[in-house]
């Protein structure tokens, strides 16, 4: 043989530099090689605690998402009329000026007239601090049109839910249940995690209409109907109540199924826990058969405990839920039409739940103390997990249908213990540690709080004194009293119709509002670009950042470029949505591993500028001079309470973690780290974390919180039932009436299920349409990436078999999809693995001709579609004169999920319907071929 | 006409886990970013902003529909590449010679400087494994990154393909499949790894380990719940009893 010579040792890189991805919210650590100076080769962090050396399609083609010709390149104002994409180019210092022009006077005058919006934004604890200094009470973050429901049942019930609060115990799980997962959130490490279970054979069950993804590796996929996985949940709960397979000794030391509740229909507490007087939550001890406080030493809290006071019987919660639950409406048989589950699937399911929590328990010997003082040797482990995110919270049963998940794992005694779902540091957290939402407006000063928080009854609302809305999305008002993340989906349309009252400048990051992040499209494209009878817009100012040309850019007035993830600082802060995991604590940061070669500039560091010029309380010095230089700055030097800031590592002499003063050298000590600092949790502290004094001892230590506050979980949520006592007429802060029997119904303190159907006219619109994010795409993000759009580069209906005989499809048909707001004619393909009553597609593929410097013949606008054009933020009129948000009625989270249409067949068609005219691109179109080298 | 070596020293190839594969295309485009920095030509991409974007790929993820007899239809992924066949029609079809199977390790290689771009090699494989790169006029292939595996630049626990240390799922490995007894070997042992396509006698070296029974085909061993009682009062007296004991 002749075989050439190969170089089997080529050089492969000049240095090797370390940092965060950013190409989805899942934030791996990554190798990012350069050559030349250049971005060579980007790899997984094996070091990292999230994704340990793995790394996604996303992030894996990261180099074409920092070299993309859609990269905004300087500054620019607006100067055709808005949304025709003609911009000119000016430096930063004029576009601070116009920014200082239009913000001072808000300021000094009415600080509510500015919303601040941020859409994918990883800096929340940031961009509110310079919110909170500007006075406005309308800030928020994308979590209301996200997943609040599963964010907020997770606190609300039991401390934290998934991703960043918790994960499964992928170690030592035996049976792992996902719910409606999104095929990212968290990305790497529900695959690394599905990949370990399987390689022990432990079983997987995946619950979702659409098996593609993790549902397609599951060993048993149940397709349910959408929007009633709530319903299947509280079967299962239904059926282990009735079999009595409950952890009974869990639920009697750690929740507040044994607490008392009030029993007294006459009361104004009727429904509330009873308290001691030093305010404690009241049980029976078992021993004693006497009241007694829930944390007194040697209690042995009654799950069957009663207190008879002057004719009237207060019972534990665990009673209520008993009772609840064991009605026949919840039993399979009952429920099985409706979810599409089969009652003996049902059965055999709860069957095999409770067969892997109890008959397979497993123990970890340790020993650890308990809140009452109680020592024990060993963790119990119930080894059955759960995952759950947006498919389920995106209803408007969602936090309820989140509520009950939650509840099913705690009545199987899973959360927190080996084998089950464990908490991430900082979290467990209870309600009660949350901050409370803030709205108090003085011109020219600070909000009176931050912005968000969670409301523990009326008197928490964000109302002003004539009980108007004081936000402009409306959150935490009774039409949505529990909105923690706020209601990003409602600003444009509550700002455009002047509700609760006009603003003058809208002001948002990374949020593609004109497009795929906006309900409603095309009516929002409308509202941004509206007049009034004076000539002028409806929404005077908009001031948008984003790094690409999104469909967005179109419709500022003044656009702030940012970098891309590999030209910035940013820092994943324990302030903020962390990265730890179970058996760790970690932050991280991103550096800039190559300097923009742009004029543009990170828009946390624009934010310190602006903030200086503006003189923001936490921007400026005392003597008026600029606080911060840029985002570095603020990340080392920044203290939010005392030794505690941003970053938990490498504080101090470097070598203090957790708490500890600046250390100037802090960001070079995380470069130096590989870009993270990480500390593993104690063994006696790694389990039963809310009730764990170990646990709680070291979190103190490491900051996470001032003092240790074990708590209960929640199975019954208190603060919705105040919610429900103000419905029923009791207290000085009364919902209008109009919301007294929804806000009853709704805001049960038990998880209960209720149906969205008629409310998105199903009797008309039978099919439920769906869209789920492709693993290798993210958002919007993906398109002008030249590698990942070859894999998504246009996204058919998928059509179960069903519909597609009933309508004749054939392969390169198209349909026109109708719903009570409107219709869209798209593509279809054909898919068996799929409810037989849901459609669905790819999120996000479709593109507005003219955006991410794609060509206007791209697959992305020509075939690509938005299922957006046929949700609208508001319900369809039901005939009450009135019309309702398409959003949960508890959290205000948006409900895309209850979108109901009807499919027929069209003719065939060269463009995807609604036909969106180009916008003019201010960065032109990219290159036609890519021959992509470092050295070439 | 090119000859095939009558024996190789090692048999490196790939196992690929279809039970696992989530058809992430972490491997895809991992593979890409590799191997357009590293051996040969770039992987170029035609159109990348455009209509019709068609670049070239050495991995690809394709999904099927499978409908069992009884029950739910059934996704699979199915990722793909050159599978480093031991009788490789590609290697003999190539008129000069520059598709080659390696002695030491029977990697099918392209030899780039002698490649005319024929593409007879591509209409040879019976995988689809090869593409000609449409910029540099030459036939692109899985090199099983021969350009890491034994690289002294990398730290030794990174010398393994680009597309099985990415990926997330856990669901490629790499090693000697002529080797009985390395990890790989066991593994296709222990799940009845398969060759595909087999009667085209290729003897593909890389294997696929088959999708675990799923749904109706699993026994379920555990037995229905028997209810304690059958009306709420019964409930709290079995509760009463039970708390007793605890």
């Amino acid at each position: 043989m002749n075989q050439p010579v190969i170089d089997l040792s080529p050089k492969v890189s000049d240095e090797v530099r370390k940092t965060t991805c950013y190409m989805c919210a899942c934030r791996c650590g990554i190798n990012v090689h350069m050559k030349e100076g250049k971005v060579a080769y980007i790899e997984g962090n094996k070091d990292h605690p999230v994704n340990q050396g793995v790394l996604c399609a996303k992030g894996s083609a990261g180099i074409m998402q920092h070299n993309a010709p859609s990269r905004l390149k300087a500054p620019m104002k607006r100067v055709g009329p808005r949304g025709s994409g003609e911009f000119e180019e000016i430096t930063w210092e004029e576009a601070y000026d116009i920014a200082v022009g239009i913000l001072e006077p808000v300021r000094r005058d009415n600080p509510e007239k500015l919303a601040f919006f941020t859409g994918r934004d990883q800096s929340q604890s940031f961009t509110s601090l310079w919110a909170q200094g500007f006075g406005t009470p309308n800030y928020a973050a994308h979590g209301g049109f996200c997943s609040v429901n599963m964010a907020a049942a997770g606190i609300y019930t039991m401390g934290g839910a998934f991703w960043e609060f918790g994960q499964p115990d992928w170690d030592r799980t035996k049976m792992v249940m996902i719910f409606g997962v999104a095929e990212d959130h968290d990305s790497n490490p529900i695959k690394m995690g599905l990949g370990k279970v399987k390689a022990r054979g432990a079983k997987v069950y995946g619950v979702n209409p659409i098996r593609s993804g993790y549902n397609a590796v599951a060993d048993e996929w149940v397709g349910i109907t959408p929007g009633t996985d709530g319903l299947f949940i509280l079967s299962l709960v239904h059926e282990l109540f009735k079999a009595g397979k409950l952890d009974l000794d869990y639920l009697a030391q750690w929740t507040n199924a044994p607490v008392l509740v009030n029993g007294d229909e006459k009361s104004e507490e009727f429904g509330l826990l009873i308290r001691d007087k030093a305010g404690k939550l009241m049980v029976i001890d078992r021993t004693t058969g006497k009241p007694a406080a829930f944390d007194q030493k040697g209690v042995k809290p009654d799950l069957a405990g009663s207190l008879r006071v002057k004719g009237v019987s207060h019972r534990s919660a665990f009673q209520h839920m008993a009772e609840k639950y064991l009605d026949p409406q919840y039993a399979p048989e009952a429920v099985a039409a409706k979810t599409g589950i089969t009652a003996e699937r049902i059965k055999r399911i709860a069957a095999e739940l409770a067969d892997v929590a109890f008959n397979q328990a497993i123990e970890v010997k340790q020993t650890w103390t308990d809140f009452r003082g109680e020592t024990h040797d060993t963790f119990i482990g119930r080894p059955v997990s759960f995952h759950a995110m947006r498919g389920i919270s995106a209803h408007a049963n969602g936090f309820q249908t989140c509520r009950a998940l939650h509840m099913l794992q705690i009545i199987l005694g899973t959360v927190e213990t080996p084998g089950g779902m464990r908490f991430k540091p900082p979290y467990p957290k209870p309600p009660e540690a949350h901050p409370k939402p803030h709205c108090k407006v003085t011109p020219g000063q600070a909000l009176d709080g931050p912005h968000l928080g969670f409301t523990h009854g009326p008197d928490d609302l964000a109302l002003k004194e004539d009980g108007s809305p004081a936000r402009i999305d409306k959150a935490f008002t009774w039409e949505n009293p529990m909105s923690s993340h706020g209601m990003m989906h409602m600003v444009i349309s509550n700002a455009h119709a002047g509700v609760p009252y006009k603003i003058d400048t809208l002001f948002m990051y990374m949020a593609n509002m004109s497009w795929n992040s906006s309900m409603n499209t095309r009516g929002v494209i409308d509202m941004l670009t509206d007049k009034d009878e004076n000539g002028d817009y409806v929404i005077p100012n908009i001031i948008y950042s984003d790094a690409y040309s999104s469909e967005m850019v179109s419709y500022a007035d003044l656009i702030l470029p940012d970098t891309t993830y590999l030209e910035r600082h940013d820092c994943i802060s324990l302030l903020d949505r962390p990265i730890c995991e179970a058996d760790a604590v970690a932050d991280a940061i991103r550096w800039p591993v190559v300097e923009p070669d742009r004029d543009v500039k990170g828009f946390q560091s624009a934010l310190c500028d602006l903030g200086a010029r503006l003189g923001l309380p936490g921007f400026v010095n005392e003597d008026g001079s600029q606080k911060y230089k840029d985002y570095a700055d603020y990340i080392t030097n920044h203290i939010r309470r005392p030794g505690v800031g941003p970053l938990a590592g490498f504080r101090g002499n470097g070598d203090e973690h957790g708490r500890g003063e600046a250390n100037p050298a802090q960001l070079d000590r995380y470069i130096d780290n590989g870009g993270f600092w990480m500390e593993h949790v104690p063994e006696d502290a790694a389990f039963f974390k809310p009730w764990n004094m170990n646990y709680q001892d070291w979190a103190v230590k490491k900051s996470f919180f001032d003092k240790p506050m074990p708590y209960l979980f929640n199975l019954y949520v208190e603060p919705m039932r105040r919610f429900q006592l103000a419905a029923e007429g009791h207290g000085t802060r009364q919902p209008p009436d109009h919301l007294r029997a929804r806000i009853k119904a709704t805001m049960d303190p038990l998880p209960i299920w209720y149906s969205n159907e008629d409310e998105n006219k199903a009797d008309e619109y039978p099919v439920t349409a769906l869209t789920q994010r492709p693993m290798a795409m993210y958002h919007s993000w993906g398109s002008q990436n030249a590698w990942l759009r070859q894999i998504h580069g246009h996204n058919p209906l998928y059509v179960p078999t069903k519909i597609w005989e009933e309508n004749n499809f054939q392969e390169g048909d198209w349909a026109r999809v109708t719903s009570p707001h409107g219709e869209i004619t798209v593509p279809v393909a054909h898919q068996a693995a799929l409810n037989e009553n849901t459609i669905w597609t790819w999120n996000a593929i479709g593109k507005r001709k003219g955006a991410w410097a794609l060509e206007e013949d791209a697959p992305e606008t020509t075939k690509g579609f938005l299922l957006n054009h046929l949700i609208h933020e508001l319900l369809p009129p039901k005939g009450d004169g009135l019309r309702w948000a398409n959003s949960d009625p508890i959290t205000g989270q948006a409900a895309w999920f209850d979108l109901k249409v009807r499919v027929e067949k069209a003719p065939p068609q060269d463009q995807s319907k609604p036909n969106i005219p180009a916008q003019k691109s201010p960065v032109g179109t990219g290159p036609q071929n890519l021959t992509w080298k470092t050295d070439k | 006409m090119t000859n095939l070596p009558t024996h190789t020293d090692k048999k490196l190839g790939l196992v690929i886990d279809l039970d696992t594969c989530v058809g992430c295309h972490a491997c895809v485009v991992s593979c890409k970013g590799w191997n357009t920095e590293n051996y040969g030509a770039p992987l170029s991409d035609q159109n990348a902003y455009g209509k019709d974007p068609s670049g070239t790929f050495l991995n690809r993820v394709h999904s099927y529909e499978v409908q069992p007899e009884t029950g739910a239809a059934q996704t699979i992924h199915f990722p793909k590449s050159c599978l480093h066949c031991e009788d490789a029609p590609c290697v003999t079809v190539c008129p000069t010679g520059a598709s080659y199977k390696r002695v030491e390790d029977g990697i099918v290689l392209v030899n780039e400087s002698d490649c005319i771009g024929c593409g007879l090699c591509a209409w040879a494989c019976p995988y689809g494994a090869r593409e000609l790169d449409q910029a540099e006029g030459v036939m692109k292939k899985c090199t099983l990154c021969v350009d890491r595996i034994y690289n002294e630049n990398l730290p030794e626990e990174d010398r393994q393909p680009a597309c099985v240390r990415t990926c997330p799922a856990g669901a490629r490995h790499f090693g000697d499949l002529g080797d009985e007894n390395s990890d790989v070997s066991i593994l296709v042992k222990e799940r009845g790894g398969f060759d595909l396509m087999p009667e085209q006698g290729t003897k593909p070296v890389n294997k696929y380990l088959p999708p675990r029974p799923k749904d109706e085909q699993i026994d379920i061993l555990a037995p229905l719940l028997e209810p304690i009682a059958a009306e709420p009062t019964g409930f709290l007296g079995w509760l009463d009893k039970t708390l007793e004991k605890l």
